[in-house]
């Protein structure tokens, strides 16, 4: 009899996967060449989220481009936050207090545990366990509700800050976190008894894009996915940022480099979590959360509180000797409440007025003053109480306004140099590189996304397998289209 | 259990970044043009001529053994230094835990460099970044194509010289128009209720 091949036609299909497709995590297209069902190449083609993430940054200042970091990788916003800020923090050269390195370093955590929660659910989904993913999304939404306690937001949290974080956190919040931590151990075993002997599981991960060490690190996979392979290259580790020098954990590595070793990697990876959150909510040192560096941070608002408080009984006025009528501030004004002509004296409805300052920082002949207890007065009555010196505690606040709004519109200047600092988020290495040229604004920013290079190792990892594969491997690397595209 | 964990010692890098950098300065005398240090980094800045010898030198010596490539960029100076672009390696040792930065000078004129791909396979993505938003070419490269960008784009986007906000989508880019004209030709087909 003749063989099979000779009856028929056999040739190379070429298949087009996604970038609408519900395993791709995103917006991810490969064209896949297949012979039957077995791969002969993998072709991925990225783009479809690019925001010119790094293009924006080089047109504000460092301040202003913080929440764009959250708009990368929003599954661990907080992850992201904290490697900018810890970039920018070197750049500057100030030192973070040590209370919120450890609110920092809690954070991040948290962000690792919610992060490898989503990525075990929707892994184990796409390989078709879908009991995991209900477990997975319940205590994946615990660490978010956390999170809103800290901060209010849930997923594009902007927390961190440069130079500290932006609030301090509850006693409350530790209790809850700590109650959390005492039940997650449990949890995890749940997870496993589902899906850690289950045979089908099994068959799907063990033996599927195994990749050896030495590749691994030469194709620069970072994180989770290398230390699978056996290299244990944590940045946590090699160089310490924030508090991971002063907490006591291990660094989890397989030997055989295949996706069931990733997935173990990643499972001890959040009880290691676990134990950082716990110790350090235990050593959890009092003080502030922001560096005493006003030249360079956000400083508390309630320097400024007895002018922009709403109850404090203020107002503003325009004295009439010092007005050129510029238009500044009546172009300024948010309610719409000065009006006048142009080099002509202008003039505040005081019904309208929000006390909202802006005028008042932005007017450059000191025409504007504030006046103390001068709400619901009538112009005259303003005036003439206009010429009376301001009381000290005003004048220092005011001082202090001008000061908070010169930093967040033009930003500090920033010393000369280039920087590349690393952090480690839990999909891999997110690195910053910054270039300065002594302005306010970045001169180049850059930032290197984990999941871009792991994407750029589907053709490697995908090559020889099955269709059915190609599934197991996107979940495997763990990426995020917002971030590989930026 | 095939997953093990290790504890990992927090010692400090291997070999100090002066001395890789008087290294290279010592194999490659003509090709070193600067050093800079700032934050305690240091960068080598070199001619882009024999590149890939000095990086195929950082990786294959036993000593300094960079197998990391953890970022390959580059940066644009219009107007700022007499070589426009600067094509930026950050490289670390897994083994010693060293690490260095190669800044390699691309004139504007002759855009072009050598393809580090075959010392670092991860290098492929990020050489073709490099090429989509600056523009500069890799000599050598297997997969030489834009990557973000569509393939008809025109410009480099992060190009000092290019507008932050790019060219209205429906007047210059065909793609774009091609799209929409195709989604109207294929309106009779879509479904009724």
């Amino acid at each position: 009899m003749e063989p099979v091949e000779k009856i028929f036609d056999t040739r190379e299909l070429n298949v087009n996967m996604g970038p609408q497709h519900p395993a791709t995590h995103g917006v991810l297209r490969l064209v896949l060449d297949i012979d039957g069902e077995t791969i002969v190449k993998v072709t991925p083609y990225v783009g479809y989220l690019h925001r010119g993430i790094e293009k924006l940054g080089e047109s504000m200042s460092y301040f202003q481009a913080l929440p764009l970091t959250d708009r990368m990788d929003y599954v661990s916003a907080m992850s992201n936050n904290i490697g900018y800020c810890v970039a920018v923090e070197k750049l500057y050269g100030i030192e973070v207090p040590e209370r919120a390195k450890f609110i920092r370093t809690i954070a991040g955590e948290m962000s690792r545990i919610a992060n490898h929660l989503l990525w075990l659910a929707t892994h184990a989904l796409d390989i078709g366990a879908m009991t995991v993913f209900l477990y997975c999304f319940r205590e994946r939404e615990w660490i978010l509700d956390l999170y809103e306690m800290i901060c209010g937001a849930r997923l594009t949290v902007t927390y961190p800050r440069v130079g500290g974080v932006r609030n301090d956190v509850q006693q409350e919040f530790l209790e809850s976190l700590w109650k959390f931590t005492d039940e997650f151990p449990s949890r995890i075993l749940e997870y496993e008894t589902l899906i850690d002997q289950n045979r089908i599981w099994l068959l799907r991960t063990k033996g599927i894009g195994v990749i050896s060490a030495e590749e691994a690190v030469n194709w620069g996979m970072t994180g989770p996915t290398l230390r699978g392979s056996g290299v244990p290259y944590d940045i946590r580790k090699f160089m310490p940022y924030d508090a991971y020098d002063k907490v006591d954990f291990e660094v989890p590595i397989g030997t055989v480099g295949d996706t069931y070793d990733r997935y173990r990697c990643r499972m001890l990876e959040m009880r290691q979590s676990n134990n950082i959150i716990r110790q350090c909510i235990e050593k959890l040192p009092a003080g502030p959360v922001m560096a005493d560096a006003p030249k360079f941070t956000m400083q508390p608002k309630d320097k400024m509180m007895p002018i922009t408080h709403p109850t404090k009984q203020h107002a503003f006025f325009i004295k009439e000797k010092a007005c050129k009528g510029c238009g500044m501030c009546l172009r300024a004004c948010p309610a719409k409440a000065i009006f006048g002509e142009k080099k002509k004296p202008h003039a505040i409805k005081q019904d309208m007025c929000l006390g909202c300052a802006t005028c008042y920082v932005t007017c450059k002949f000191k025409a504007l003053v504030i006046v103390p207890a001068g709400k619901g007065l009538s112009d005259e009555k303003l005036a003439e109480l206009a010429e009376a010196p301001v009381p000290e505690e005003i004048t220092k606040a005011s001082e202090y306004l001008v000061r908070q709004f010169e930093f967040v519109k033009k930003g500090p200047k920033v010393p000369e140099g280039e920087i590349y600092v690393a952090t480690e988020v839990p999909k891999g290495e997110l690195g910053f590189y910054f270039v300065s040229d002594g302005s306010a604004k970045p001169y180049r920013m850059r930032v290197r996304a984990p999941s871009f290079v792991h994407a750029g190792c589907l053709p490697r990892l995908c090559a020889g397998h099955l269709v059915a594969d190609v599934i197991a491997n996107i979940g495997t690397i763990d990426i995020v289209l917002g971030e590989c595209d930026r | 259990m095939a997953v093990t964990e290790v504890r990992v010692a927090l010692y400090p890098a291997g070999i100090d970044p002066k001395e890789i950098a008087e290294k290279i300065r010592e194999k490659f005398p003509d090709q070193v043009v600067d050093v800079a240090e700032f934050r305690d980094q240091i960068s080598v800045i070199v001619k882009k001529d024999r590149i890939i010898p000095i990086l195929r030198y950082l990786h294959d010596d036993p000593l300094l053994g960079f197998d990391h490539l953890q970022d390959l960029t580059a940066a644009d100076y219009l107007n700022k230094k007499d070589v426009r672009f600067e094509v930026v390696y950050n490289l670390l040792s897994t083994r010693y835990r060293h690490r260095i930065r190669i800044r390699a000078q691309v004139p504007e004129n002759d855009p072009k460099i050598g393809s580090c791909v075959p010392v670092w396979a991860g290098a492929n993505w990020h050489e073709r970044e490099c090429y989509d938003m600056f523009g500069i070419e890799f000599s050598g490269h297997p997969d030489h194509r834009r990557i973000l960008m569509p393939e008809d784009w025109e410009g480099y986007p992060l190009r000092k010289d290019y507008p932050l906000k790019g060219p209205e989508l429906d007047k210059d880019w065909p793609g774009f128009t091609d799209v929409l004209k195709r989604s109207k030709e294929l309106k009779e087909f879509e479904w009724e209720g």
